[in-house]
């Protein structure tokens, strides 16, 4: 197992300084304080960190009940074993659950860029980074006067008037620019896209790392409840089954010093 | 994965540290250092473009050695692995010692590529405008 954990090891190894290398040949990479600072219900808030840090403790703590579910098993205590590894698999459920919602987030939430000289709204995704330098804000001004309707109407709706998706719709051209120039955007040009490759590759790799682990202590729950480890006479498989979940912790630890941290 | 009685993997010494305390405090301990983490995430947050490049950069150094801390109390406590015997531990450890020279060398050349790109491969002198602070970057990985 644990040689197995090395070369996964190796793997995102290799991802991270990749992500490294390539942002460190850029002039200007997404600033995670403005790229993640959003929290469920918290509608506009700016809170950098605070979702990503929610994620954080939900995966130590899942690797806590993980860890005490080892330890019960040493005790060959199976309703103990239960518990935890209950636990530790709704733990698992919640991190997907969170990063469920940060990636829809980041995908659908659409912000003001400027690029070819109009106005157009970004989502963050593998082909697309609205997260580059700051506009200018003279030529922000010019090109709101020959954006089309079009994209004025999804700029409209991207300032969130009311949550109504047609908000746009019944305006006329003048409206929405003059909505939009109160708004007083922060328009930027578009960012690397490396960005978002690395992001959701990354993240969707740990990701799937952290669902096999919650397919694997299912397993093992299973197993636990039918009795097959006492009958074996030992709990050694739930500690390779924690092994796998305490690297996924690790991996997590990195990812989250890498993305949101630095 | 094997389904033997004897278990060959099992190489540490069957007696654990009893009790639930050890694993609780490295809770608390792993709580408190990623506290720390956000606090100095949050202190380059509200200082943003006040700071100097080298305090920039020894803050990110520092949440990356705390980040290096955090992971050797996750793999030698919850993982057990500070219980295994040494020589299987070096097995482990040794291989994953390349990454100090993986990242110097590769963060080296992604830096040198933006040197190339900026300044035409040396043809010109460097005009990048920094409309931000630069953005510096470590990245860690034990």
């Amino acid at each position: 197992m644990w040689y197995f954990l090395m070369s996964d090891a190796f793997t995102f190894g290799a991802f991270l300084i990749s992500y490294g290398t390539i942002r460190f040949s850029v002039n200007h990479w997404a600033d995670p304080n403005q790229v993640f600072n959003a929290f469920p219900f918290a509608g506009h808030a700016n809170l950098p960190l605070a979702f990503v840090s929610l994620m954080t403790f939900i995966l130590i703590f899942s690797s806590v009940t993980m860890v005490l579910a080892v330890h019960e098993g040493h005790k060959m205590n199976r309703r103990g074993v239960e518990k935890f590894m209950v636990l530790t698999i709704l733990g698992g459920l919640a991190f997907l659950g969170c990063q469920a919602w940060e990636w829809t987030h980041m995908i659908t939430g659409d912000h003001t860029v400027l690029a070819d000289g109009v106005l157009k709204t970004l989502g963050t995704t593998v082909t697309s980074n609205p997260w580059g330098i700051a506009a200018d804000p003279n030529a922000v001004a010019a090109a709101l006067q020959t954006t089309p309707d079009a994209n004025l109407a999804s700029i409209v709706h991207s300032l969130g008037h009311g949550g109504d998706a047609h908000a746009g719709a019944a305006m006329s051209r003048a409206e929405m620019i003059s909505a939009i120039q109160a708004a007083n955007l922060h328009v930027t040009t578009p960012g690397p896209i490396a960005f978002g490759g690395y992001f959701f590759g990354i993240t969707g790799f740990h990701g799937f790392h952290v669902f096999s682990g919650v397919i694997i202590n299912l397993v093992m729950l299973i197993k636990t409840r039918l009795g097959h480890f006492d009958e074996r006479g030992h709990y050694e498989m739930i500690e390779k089954a924690g092994l796998y979940w305490h690297f996924v912790d690790l991996v997590w630890v990195f990812v989250f010093l890498c993305f949101y941290l630095v | 994965m094997s389904s033997h009685t004897s278990s060959p993997e099992i190489t540490h010494a069957p007696e654990h540290a009893s009790g639930t305390g050890r694993i609780w405090k490295t809770f608390w301990v792993l709580s408190a250092l990623t506290a720390i983490e956000l606090g100095l995430g949050y202190f380059l947050y509200w200082k943003h473009g006040g700071l100097s490049y080298g305090l920039t950069l020894s803050t990110k150094l520092l949440i990356a050695a705390l980040t290096l801390a955090k992971a050797y109390y996750i793999v030698s406590i919850f993982m057990h692995l500070g219980d295994e015997i040494r020589n299987m531990i070096m097995t482990i450890i040794v291989p994953l010692m390349l990454f100090f020279w993986f990242i110097a060398a590769f963060l080296w050349d992604g830096n040198s590529w933006k040197v190339m790109r900026n300044t035409n491969a040396g043809s010109k002198a460097d005009q990048t405008e920094q409309h931000k602070p630069a953005v510096i970057d470590k990245d860690a990985k034990k």
